[in-house]
């Protein structure tokens, strides 16, 4: 094996080794500059088939949807992207009438923040479903919050008024409570807390049941249907 | 050429089994401990470490020449962590889900000591061809390592391997085996069987050669 000692290198110069670094900076950023520009359409095309599909999941019955802002006191549909906007997404069926929203909810969880995405049919008051789209609870316990579907199912069915309550699992009686994971309390805890604040956040902002904002006309861009 | 063929054969297995970077080495603990709850976990961190090594030694390798050996080091980290934010970005666009599970120790990446160890001791010193063979062995006995460890914690801990139940639902999962001290307790047990080994293989060497002499 040829463990030959690298070849002694002559006094270099101060210049020499800063050129070296600089060059090496500059070669590594424009292949970091490279490497993002070709992966960012797909990672956000990712990001927003994640985000369209949870909306379908999280509002059972609905086709179509928009995204709404909150503007000036009122909903609005929006199709811009702007930035620290606090959208939430109409859900609609095939005759264009309006069935739920998905509210995009988020919080501190037992490691890091959870974020997560609510169906809600404001005529009923109800949770229709709950998909976690970001967390980095425990593996094998804090992500059963998205892995169990016993959890899951909770939310299904879900009388948010008062507020929704955690009972230790198998307790449920009525409408407003969740069965928490056993082992996974304070996970659990969480995404009921990160619900009920953020329902607490929209109750006045959300237009009175029966006003919402009607369907706008899809654009060039692709119908948007549920997937298979 | 045949010499140049077992010199790069060499480099190339030593790396999976004779100087293992974990299990001989105890290198890359912090990975090694952390990602290997489960066996795709494991191995999606196995394929990014092997990208960036394989990646960095050949560079390294090729532009050896050129930096000075005041900056090597500093080099070496700047290759290094290019290699790691495109492996970062690839798993992003290409499979979201192994990304989310890894979170924060694909960056870690860089730091993980095995890589830039190559680059000093083995990647800085060599031919662009050995030091490829190295890397690649260097990396498949990372991943060798990580997957034993993520499969038989998964398999233990949730009682199935690679998402497929193995023992149907009576099966009461052993949950520690996926926390971190279950990542402890399988190296140490796999630790302690591979020093076992090296200990019965070495008297093995030397009873043979007793017994060679005796009967001269």
């Amino acid at each position: 094996m040829s463990q030959d000692k690298p070849p002694d290198t002559p006094e270099v110069s101060s210049a020499r080794l800063v050129l070296t670094l600089a060059l090496a900076g500059l070669i590594s950023g424009v292949a970091i500059i490279g490497i993002y520009e070709v992966t960012l359409p797909t990672i956000t095309i990712n990001k927003a088939r994640e985000l369209r599909e949870a909306v379908f999941k999280v509002i059972p019955g609905v086709t179509q949807m928009q995204k709404l802002v909150y503007k000036d006191g009122e909903l609005i549909p929006s199709r811009e992207t702007e930035k620290d906007e606090q959208p939430v997404y109409g859900g609609y069926d095939d005759a264009g009438i309006f069935v739920g929203y998905a509210i995009p909810a988020a919080g501190p969880g037992f490691q890091d923040t959870i974020g997560l995405l609510y169906g809600f049919k404001p005529d009923r008051q109800l949770v229709t479903g709950m998909e976690v789209l970001e967390s980095r609870e425990t593996p094998g316990l804090g992500d059963k919050i998205y892995k169990d579907a016993d959890f899951v199912a909770n939310f299904e069915e879900l009388m948010i008024e008062p507020e929704i309550v955690v009972v230790k699992k198998g307790k449920k009686s009525s409408p407003n409570e969740v069965d928490a994971i056993t082992g996974a309390t304070i996970s659990s805890r969480a995404v009921v807390r990160i619900i009920n604040e953020t329902h607490v956040d929209w109750s006045t902002r959300l237009p009175p049941p029966g006003s919402e904002p009607l369907m706008t006309e899809p654009e060039s861009e692709p119908l948007i249907t549920e997937p298979e | 050429m045949a010499k140049q063929q077992s010199e790069s054969y060499e480099a190339f297995i030593k790396g999976i089994w004779r100087d293992n970077p974990v299990f001989v080495q105890v290198l890359g603990m912090c990975p090694m401990l952390a990602v290997t709850n489960s066996a795709i976990n494991a191995l999606a961190m196995g394929g990014a470490t092997f990208f960036v090594l394989v990646g960095s030694s050949f560079l390294v390798s090729s532009v050896k020449q050129w930096i000075p050996k005041h900056v090597r080091i500093s080099g070496f980290i700047i290759i290094i962590a290019t290699f790691v934010t495109v492996a970062d970005y690839t798993l992003l666009a290409l499979v979201p889900k192994v990304h989310k599970e890894l979170g924060a120790f694909i960056p870690l990446i860089v730091a993980n000591c095995m890589i830039l160890g190559r680059q000093e001791a083995f990647a800085s010193r060599n031919t662009v061809r050995l030091a490829v063979m190295d890397a690649m062995g260097m990396a498949g006995g990372f991943m060798v390592a990580l997957f034993s460890l993520g499969a038989i914690r998964e398999i233990l801990g949730n009682g199935a391997l690679f998402g497929v139940n193995l023992f149907g639902e009576h099966f009461e999962p052993w949950v520690i085996m996926i926390l971190p001290p279950g990542g402890f307790l399988t190296l140490g047990v796999i630790l302690l069987f591979f020093n076992w080994f090296t200990v019965k293989k070495n008297e093995f060497i030397a009873q043979v050669a007793a017994a060679e002499r005796s009967s001269l």
